[in-house]
């Protein structure tokens, strides 16, 4: 069987709904809804591409969400206060990258199972969040709407930024070295470890990587309105994680790709506007996404049982 | 012995995929005796107990237990059968007490039954009475020791009225004390009609605790006898009777210079000390010993696995600390581990993933990996190792074990190790494919790499060594020259010579 099987299905499945919506319903095309749905996905898809590095190690991180509404508030302030965009970016970033740091140290460091602590840095940071905030919404300066430019000229900056950047991840984790290492380390960590690779430093570097793109993706949601609140990334790291699962990152490590983590988000992301456009009740998305979500890790299972590829 | 024999195994044959590992095999056990099993490493030892247990069906050969012809045995149905095995690391439920695991083994009935709780603790209680135990039945076994944990399995057994009970390698975790315990429920056992299979390498226990030994070698029975009329030299004879038949490849170029040398190397937690010894460039020393007697655990050590804490490591006359398998990595150690189905290879990565694994730095000095070097490196291994495959992108799952082997090989040989370490090359690997990795090591010495060959395959240590050292009980016992018999290797690795330097 074709090695890109998952891939290929799921884009597949996305071509056909895209297909039908054409027949059906041609008022989805029309651009501006279409761009800003795409705007408002482009920040999960960010974290989706670290989501995929991390589970592809064979970790998770359901703290994402968390670790987003923390560099969404703490940049914001930032931006209160005057900070110069660049600047408010590059603390976005680092705050991600360094609650994924936390992460990190605590799944490689003290090599304790992923799920647990990521549920509990995701239960501590959103509570002591709440607690500091108290749920108070920051305002932000008109500066930093969509980076000084006009809506349509920041939506289009914004997508098109995704998709390059979410290229550039996906190019660099098949070319680079030490994606390789990646799927090493998700494969069997105890083989990459006679191999001379260190599973807990390429777990830690997943996990950093994740928090950094989770501060960007932030960052990203912050140029989109003229507030931002403290549960702006509640119920992230489900979207994120399903869509990396339907996407064909297999949760037991090892294999995926982001052009699958892509093309999961877009299938799952398309149901809610597909829906409405059909005249079929919103009731339904959620179940259609859970089924697709069932159907997909079946996929796995039943791979898995053939014995690979 | 008047009582008619309880087990009686007939011209037991078994092979996996085309490798014999019985090939008819006579044994019996009477009551109310301990009858030794005895064999070096791969001698069939083990496969003989599964098929007793049931785990494993004979490919031919008849079974009879109780006098009883019987066929179809599982595990499930030789325990009713009266049979129990003691493993060397007991198979109980470390957070259950001891009454509970008991229950687990000898309670059966409806799944929704009401427990009868304090008949379940009095019937523990008396079972480790009986055994002259002093464990409280509501002790949870991970607070118990290794042998504590012995006795509640043979409590089991004896719950289970087993009339036969094998044993393997019972004492090799155990102390002195601890040991002779030990033994005296087995003579307990033996008294009370029970039949005892004992398997161990240790002779002054068999010598001891048996009446007569059966030793196996090479899947076949070498012969039946009281111990009252045999001595250790005649076992140690029997046992490795045989010849070096095989061609193997000799060295043709001197040695150069000392590369690695080990002094007094200790590690306490692998159970490895006092490890002195020094490896040339272009030398093989092959590293013989039983199973357990901590060769894999010094490999571990030299690649930074578990770390030595006492001793000292000279690489080119430098003292190194060799922390992490990196450290070990940049210092051109390689370490091509046992059981590569496990983690030699990666099964679900294609072989030239495989092989460039340990040598990405060498190969990718921008970081960016250069498919055009990486194919060529993996093509041209395969050339060089004759791998047989579909190609450079063939997963390692669809290779055969000796092919694996290569591709394990091919990837150290990509980091142009120093010092290669092989543990156990050849194992489960076909007879010409083990000729090819007998010939790649040689020229891999020839080239003047230090090879440290760590085999259980004794023909293939004697053969191949330029030197011979053996380990027991995590200590270097001897250090033999090249030519030596195998009768004195395993005298060593058997604990019956001091240390001779060469």
């Amino acid at each position: 069987m074709n090695r890109y099987f998952r891939e290929l299905s799921v884009t597949g499945a996305l071509a056909i709904i895209l297909l039908g919506l054409a027949a059906f319903a041609p008022a989805f095309f029309q651009p501006q809804p279409l761009l800003s749905l795409a705007t408002r996905e482009a920040p999960t898809l960010i974290v989706a591409g670290g989501m995929a590095l991390v589970i592809i190690t064979r970790q998770i991180d359901i703290s994402v969400g968390s670790q987003f509404s923390v560099s969404g508030i703490c940049a914001g302030l930032l931006a209160a206060r005057g900070w110069p965009l660049p600047l408010v970016l590059i603390a976005a970033i680092s705050i991600g990258a360094l609650l994924g740091a936390l992460n990190g140290l605590l799944v490689a460091g003290l090599r304790l199972p992923s799920i647990v602590v990521t549920l509990a840095t995701m239960v501590t940071l959103r509570q002591g969040l709440n607690l500091v905030r108290q749920g108070e919404f920051v305002n932000l300066p008109d500066s930093i709407q969509w980076f000084g430019l006009s809506q349509a000229a920041g939506q289009w900056a914004l997508v098109i930024f995704t998709l390059l950047f979410t290229v550039g991840l996906g190019v660099a984790l098949r070319h680079i070295a030490a994606g390789r290492l990646v799927y090493a380390v998700g494969t069997d960590a105890e083989a990459a470890r006679l191999a001379g690779i260190s599973p807990q430093r390429v777990t830690f570097c997943a996990f950093v990587c994740l928090g950094g793109l989770t501060g960007l993706a932030a960052m990203m949601n912050l140029v989109q309105s003229p507030q931002i609140q403290p549960l702006s990334g509640q119920g992230m790291e489900l979207k994120v994680i399903a869509a990396v699962v339907v996407g064909g990152v297999a949760i037991s490590g090892g294999r995926g790709n982001l052009w699958g983590a892509l093309a999961g988000l877009m299938l799952l992301a398309c149901i809610a506007p597909a829906l409405t456009h059909l005249h079929v009740e919103a009731y339904w998305e959620k179940a259609i996404q859970g089924g697709i979500i069932l159907l997909a890790v079946m996929a796995d299972g039943w791979r898995a049982r053939k014995g690979g590829r | 012995m008047s009582a008619p024999p309880i087990l009686e195994l007939r011209q037991i044959q078994k092979s996996f995929g085309g490798a014999w590992a019985l090939r008819g095999v006579d044994f019996d056990l009477y009551p109310g005796e301990v009858h030794a099993l005895l064999g070096e490493n791969g001698a069939g030892k083990s496969t003989l107990i599964k098929i007793i247990t049931g785990a494993h069906p004979p490919d031919a050969g008849t079974v009879k237990i109780g006098g009883n012809v019987v066929t179809g045995l599982t595990p499930a149905t030789t325990q009713k059968l009266g049979i129990s095995c003691i493993y060397q690391q007991p198979a109980l439920f470390p957070d259950l007490t001891v009454a509970e695991n008991i229950a687990l083994r000898l309670e059966t009935g409806a799944k929704l039954r009401r427990i009868a709780w304090p008949a379940r603790r009095a019937r523990a209680r008396d079972l480790l009475f009986r055994l002259g135990a002093a464990i409280s039945p509501e002790t949870e076994i991970r607070h118990l020791s290794m042998p504590e944990q012995q006795l509640v399995e043979i409590a089991c057994a004896i719950g289970a009225g087993a009339r036969i009970v094998i044993m393997d390698e019972p004492t090799a975790a155990l102390t002195q004390k601890e040991q002779q315990r030990l033994f005296n429920v087995v003579r307990d056992l033996r008294k009370s009609g029970v039949g005892v299979i004992y398997i161990s390498h240790r002779l002054e226990e068999i010598f001891a605790l048996a009446d007569r030994v059966t030793v196996l070698r090479d899947g076949q029975s070498v012969g039946t006898q009281p111990v009252a009329a045999i001595n250790q030299a005649t076992l140690i004879k029997m046992m490795v009777g045989r010849e070096v038949t095989q061609n193997y490849p000799k060295r043709t170029t001197p040695l150069g210079a000392v590369v690695l040398r080990l002094e007094n190397l200790g590690c306490a937690r692998a159970g490895v000390q006092d490890v002195s010894f020094s490896l040339h460039a272009g030398e093989i020393f092959g590293l013989a010993g039983l199973v357990g007697a901590g060769r894999t655990e010094l490999a571990r050590i030299l690649f930074g696995l578990t770390p030595a804490d006492s001793g000292e490591i000279r690489l080119h006359e430098k003292s190194v600390a060799l922390s992490s398998p990196q450290a070990a990595v940049a210092r051109g150690i390689a370490y091509v581990p046992e059981d590569r189905r496990r983690h030699g290879v990666v099964l679900e990565m294609a072989l030239e993933e495989n092989i460039s694994m340990a040598s990405h730095r060498r190969l990718f000095p921008r970081r960016w990996l250069q498919t055009a070097a990486e194919d060529r490196l993996a093509r041209g291994f395969i050339r060089d190792l004759a791998i047989k495959c579909a190609g450079p992108s063939a997963l390692g799952g669809s290779l055969s074990g000796g092919n694996q082997q290569k591709v394990a090989l091919a990837r150290w040989l990509a980091t142009k190790p120093i010092v290669l370490i092989l543990d156990e090359p050849t194992q489960g690997v076909d007879i010409g494919a083990k000729g090819e990795i007998h010939k790649i090591v040689r020229q891999l010495a020839h080239e003047g790499i230090a090879v440290l060959l760590i085999s259980s395959d004794l023909p293939e240590v004697l053969g191949m060594s330029d030197r011979i050292g053996v380990m027991r009980a995590g200590r270097l016992t001897a250090i033999l020259p090249r030519g030596s018999d195998a009768a004195t290797v395993m005298s060593a690795a058997l604990g019956q010579s001091e240390l001779d330097p060469v």
